[in-house]
């Protein structure tokens, strides 16, 4: 009762989602976790066709966070559809399928292909550091990120939220610029491009040279970012970046998200999600607090902006 | 439930090689659904730093006991966090994860080089008392204390060093034709090196014998959901080396 929300339509039972490429597709941690006590589960980028993903070591640890390589394999939106989509109905909480592709073409038909029953909304993922045509280099022009909204809102019914790059100088111009275009959410923040040298090989760590940070030593970044983002728009934020737990989350929806997810928390502890929910429920209570949206965007933070 | 992630209790520590350690933990759930060639993700602290789980082969699993037994090598920050762990402390145990050995065989070889024969260690107590042989490698004399492991459970146990200071001089993969040449064998089962695993693989294949290898990768989530850790199968289709495996038949992820 007291974490409720309604995210641009996408009624969830608490305001704790599960951050794309963190979870799988779900039933990979259905052992560990109750699926259903989720807000929501983002399932791993997917594209028009079956990627492989980067050659090479994928992920490093670095201290508190962790770069990741993936470079996006997933099985291609058909496979998802046949095989993966039909297992995930059994669950009762949302599926958004976050979606990537190389041409805003792609962007468009993905959002076509997917706008069937089952798929709660679509992120459009403009914002992944390691593949080399599309990703990235939509989320960090303007021009070309409302490009792919456009595709992405034409070609759909469902809510569609748009994840930013933190990598980019103003993220509250790219904000409105996706919200002007008709976004009807937005999420950050992905990963941080970052690098890893092996100093007895005097080679980069990873095979794809570099990666995406993510991971506690994110969140002052991830907040910032949330906070600025927030005062920029009208739409609801979902805020995430290094989330261990409900204190963690409590930060960013003071900075103005109306919803966080977990990501890297899942690796080691794949409860992450349900017990950040507790957490919050629990910090309402000692504040005698009611509902968590008592909480949303109320930082005091005394510049006016 | 079969895979849960549980506060296990140590119930021992000890030092049984160089910078080898020997963990017995207390884990009756994990104990009861392990099956060997599984793994048990680690936590090596409470904090940030270091952030992911460390996974470690099950080297050995009582159901009745309820107890889990991990041997492994002290090389870096997380594992000599590990290594202070006393009796009576707790660690935050995810498990078992991963698919294990096959154990439909009647005269096995199992073939690891140094840490990869922790899971063999398992696989060989639970293939006992059929005829279970061993063909293990390490660097030189002082790393074969597995020999005094693997005493109970194994038949014949061959050895190769790399400086010849016990068994044949030379690696595993020097000794292994002559084994598989003696016809004696229906089974296969290697942990080690990726090349060693490979060449197991050829060189079983070449005598028709059925090989599973259990393979190694840098891991965070453990369950098949991070993509950190997949692999091209020989059939071209992608595997998850911690959730597909880490023990595959060899002909699912070499071309033999
Ligand atoms: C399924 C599986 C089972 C394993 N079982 C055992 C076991 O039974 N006994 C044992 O001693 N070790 C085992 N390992 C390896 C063990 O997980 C690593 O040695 C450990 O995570 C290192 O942590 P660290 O913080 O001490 O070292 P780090 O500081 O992280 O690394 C130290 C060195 O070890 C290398 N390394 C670390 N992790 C891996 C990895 N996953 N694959 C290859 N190289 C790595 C690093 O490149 C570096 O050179 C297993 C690994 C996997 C994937
Ligand atoms: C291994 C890994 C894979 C990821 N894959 C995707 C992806 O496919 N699509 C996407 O939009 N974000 C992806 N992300 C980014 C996360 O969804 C999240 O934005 C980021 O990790 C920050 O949150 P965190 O610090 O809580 O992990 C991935 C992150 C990690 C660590």
């Amino acid at each position: 009762m007291m974490l409720n929300v309604d995210l641009a339509g996408i009624p969830m039972k608490t305001p704790v989602m599960t951050a794309s490429g963190t979870f799988g597709f779900g039933p990979e941690y259905a052992d560990f976790v109750d699926l259903n006590r989720l807000g929501a589960i983002v399932v791993k980028g997917t594209t028009l066709k079956p990627r492989p993903g980067n050659d090479g070591r994928r992920i490093a640890e670095t201290p508190a966070g962790m770069l990741n390589a993936i470079g996006l394999e997933n099985p291609g939106v058909d496979e998802f559809l046949a095989h993966t989509l039909p297992k995930l109905q059994g669950i009762d909480t949302p599926v958004i399928v976050n979606i990537s592709g190389n041409t805003v073409e792609e962007y468009g038909e993905l959002a076509a292909r997917l706008d069937v029953s089952g798929v709660a909304g679509i992120e459009i993922n403009i914002s992944c550091p390691n593949v080399k045509e599309g990703g990235i280099a939509f989320g960090t022009s303007c021009a070309s990120a409302a490009a792919v909204v456009k595709a992405v809102k034409g070609n759909t019914a469902k809510p569609v939220i748009t994840k930013l790059s933190p990598n980019v100088t103003d993220i509250a111009e790219m904000a409105r610029a996706v919200e002007a275009a008709g976004t009807d959410a937005i999420s950050l923040i992905n990963t941080l491009l970052g690098m890893a040298i092996d100093i007895h090989s005097w080679r980069p760590v990873l095979g794809n040279v570099v990666g995406g940070l993510s991971g506690p030593a994110v969140k002052p970044v991830a907040v910032r970012m949330v906070w600025q983002v927030a005062r920029a728009v009208r739409c609801p934020v979902i805020g995430m970046g290094g989330i261990m737990t409900a204190r963690d989350a409590v930060e960013f929806l003071l900075a103005g998200a109306s919803a966080v997810a977990v990501g890297t928390a899942n690796f080691v502890n794949p409860r992450a999600g349900v017990e950040v929910a507790e957490g919050i429920r629990d910090y309402l209570a000692e504040k005698g607090l009611t509902h968590v949206r008592q909480l949303i965007g109320r930082v005091n933070d005394f510049t006016g902006r | 439930m079969s895979k849960t992630v549980s506060m296990a209790l140590v119930r021992d520590q000890k030092t049984i090689g160089p910078l080898v350690k020997l963990l017995t933990l207390e884990a009756p759930e994990i104990a009861k659904n392990a099956r060997p060639g599984q793994f048990v993700h680690l936590r090596v602290n409470d904090g940030p730093a270091p952030l992911l789980r460390r996974p470690l082969s099950l080297a050995g699993a009582d159901a009745g006991q309820g107890t889990l037994t991990l041997i492994y090598r002290i090389v870096g920050q997380g594992t000599a966090l590990l290594a202070r762990l006393k009796t009576g402390d707790r660690v935050d145990c995810m498990g078992p994860l991963g698919a294990g050995f096959d154990l439909d065989c009647e005269r096995p070889l199992l073939v690891g080089g140094g840490m990869g024969l922790a899971p063999l260690l398992y696989l060989a107590g639970a293939l006992c008392p059929r005829p279970v042989a061993v063909l293990m490698g390490g660097r030189s004399q002082e790393e074969l204390f597995w020999q005094g492991l693997f005493a109970e459970a194994c038949r014949h146990i061959h050895i190769t060093t790399d400086d010849g200071s016990l068994g044949r001089r030379g690696v595993t993969l020097d000794l292994l034709p002559e084994l598989l040449a003696g016809g004696e064998f229906d089974r296969v089962a290697a942990c080690g090196p990726r090349l060693m695993l490979e060449g197991a693989g050829r060189l079983a294949a070449r005598h028709k014998i059925a090989c599973q290898v259990s393979l190694e990768d840098y891991m965070a989530c453990g369950v098949g959901a991070c993509l950190s850790c997949t692999c091209a199968g020989a059939d071209g289709r992608r595997r998850k080396v911690c959730a597909d495996g880490p023990v595959f038949w060899a002909g699912e992820v070499f071309a033999l």
